[in-house]
């Protein structure tokens, strides 16, 4: 139990999590343009296509930025304050918020090659990066 | 110019802490403070435009507002924008009077935040701004997203922190000169700059206040501003951008929709940056107001903080901006924030703003922006 949300699954995105239980690291792949589509959506958001398939990404990236999170938003999250939230580009071409965790928060910069690791919540396993080296 | 719809009453309550206010009671007295400085009776009213509150969550607050009021308008509704919210409301407002629907339209916003809630449940609201499933469950804040794009915007502009704090230090210059503003104390480059840390690369004072307050706009039909006691001021362009809602989804993070917002306004106003007397634009956090500044075409990339170093942004500089001291020091009251930014660009151009007015302001740009740089709306207010 840690406290923090855990995310609860819809339809468009149960795929994606139920992934994540299984430690692979998913994205919608649209098949009319190519787009690689994060977060899920039930139509493809560059083209407009409806026919998405799902594609297990290479779980590695770089930070696009970051911040260091002194004044956390809920006491859920105070605990943990310093941490790190960013934004990670992975190889596959979309982007998603993370925290980067297993380093000291201060050594996290922008352009950071990082891999992806699972936290669990509750049952729920979230993605989450660490620093690749 | 007469074919214009036209903003006929202005009024903000003291912002700041409010002693026995309530979210309705703000409205009320935003309202009728509009109202009076238009010349109209509530009955004179026949559209009303409300946002929406935290301390006071009716799904219907519009609804509820008018109940609270005594009105029944021909058009009643509630828009959620965030800090967009003022602005749009006064461009839809602007719309309903130029197609006929209406002829007087109230646009009233307020928000007790400060005394009716905690700070702690403010901020915790606040961060379901938030994608529920996949910012939420990373501990996401408004001021963490806003240090995102700062920490990118300073690593491709080479904006820097001497410039997010120039920007603090003036607007709590501001601010002193208006009396309902929330915090007036004096403060320096070095207090920004040891102020406590909230989200790098923002401290405290980079972070707008929370405070209780509400505001309140009539916007009049073109042939219906004669029926009112002052001079008129015509909505004379607008626009609105809209590139995304939560920040892992923005298409860039140094491109908002403030440029396309902005474009619109300057191009159906057939003006350009360089015919602006006066800017208030929305500035929830000191990083919020630079990129605008520059994203809007006001400076080019990586000037706004050297212009406002230089006291280019203030009385007798290229271009005042936020007179009245802004979201950073005249207050923050939700959708009312963003108000307080129309109400102050009105007084201008009626040469009303008392010691803070910029000489002879013909023309003033206006801009709010909700959510995380998400939801953007610009307008061109001029002089009649």
């Amino acid at each position: 139990m840690t406290g923090k949300p855990a995310p609860v699954a819809n339809a468009d995105t149960k795929p994606f999590w139920d992934a994540c239980n299984e430690n692979r690291l998913t994205y919608q792949h649209c098949k009319s343009c190519g787009h690689a589509q994060f977060y899920p959506r039930s139509l493809c958001v560059q083209c407009g296509g409806a026919e998405l398939e799902w594609r297990d990404a290479e779980p590695v990236g770089t930070v696009y930025t970051c911040t260091v999170v002194h004044r956390a938003p809920s006491p859920a999250f105070r605990a943990d304050a310093p941490y790190v939230l960013a934004l990670v580009d992975l190889s596959d071409g979309f982007r998603m918020m993370m925290n980067v965790i297993n380093c000291a928060p201060e050594s996290v910069a922008i352009g950071m090659p990082v891999r992806i690791t699972f936290e669990d919540r509750d049952g729920q396993r979230v993605p989450q990066a660490e620093p690749a080296d | 110019m007469t074919s214009h719809a036209a903003i006929t009453g202005v009024h903000n309550t003291k912002v700041g802490e409010v002693a026995g206010s309530t979210c309705m009671s703000l409205h009320t007295e935003a309202a009728l403070g509009a109202l009076n400085d238009a010349g109209l009776e509530r009955g004179d009213i026949d559209g009303v435009l409300c946002a929406y509150a935290l301390t006071e969550t009716y799904p219907m607050l519009s609804s509820a507002f008018c109940e609270y009021l005594g009105v029944d308008p021909n058009f009643n509704a509630g828009l959620h924008a965030g800090g967009a919210t003022g602005s749009m409301m006064v461009m839809q407002a602007a719309a309903l009077v130029n197609s006929g629907m209406c002829r007087h339209v109230l646009c009233v916003t307020g928000d007790n935040r400060l005394t009716g809630m905690t700070r702690d449940a403010a901020v915790a609201a606040l961060s379901q701004f938030g994608h529920p499933q996949f910012e939420v469950p990373y501990g996401i804040s408004v001021p963490s997203a806003y240090a995102l794009v700062a920490q990118r915007y300073m690593h491709e502009t080479g904006a820097t922190l001497e410039h997010l704090a120039a920007l603090a230090v003036k607007h709590r210059k501001h601010a002193a000169m208006h009396p309902d503003a929330h915090m007036t104390k004096p403060i320096t480059m070095e207090d920004v700059a040891n102020a406590r840390i909230i989200s790098s690369p923002l401290r405290l004072l980079d972070c707008c206040l929370i405070s209780d307050g509400g505001a309140a706009i009539v916007v009049s039909a073109a042939d219906a501003a004669t029926d009112t006691r002052k001079r008129p001021v015509s909505v004379l362009g607008t626009g609105q951008g809209h590139t995304h809602e939560h920040i892992c989804a923005a298409p860039s993070l140094t491109d908002f929709g403030c440029k396309t917002s902005s474009a619109h306004a300057f191009g159906e106003a057939g003006v350009t940056t360089a015919d602006i007397d006066v800017a208030e634009i929305y500035d929830s956090f000191t990083i919020t107001l630079l990129i605008e500044l520059e994203s809007i075409g006001f400076f080019e990339k990586g000037a706004a903080g050297e212009a406002a170093l230089k006291g280019e942004l203030t009385h007798g500089g290229k271009l005042p901006c936020n007179t009245h001291g802004g979201l950073l020091s005249f207050g923050h009251s939700g959708a009312a924030g963003g108000m307080f930014h129309v109400v102050e660009g009105v007084r201008q151009l009626r040469g009303e703003a008392d010691i803070r007015q910029v000489p002879d302001a013909e023309l003033a740009f206006v801009h709010g922006d909700g959510g995380i740089l998400s939801a953007h709306c610009s307008m061109i207010l001029g002089r009649t």
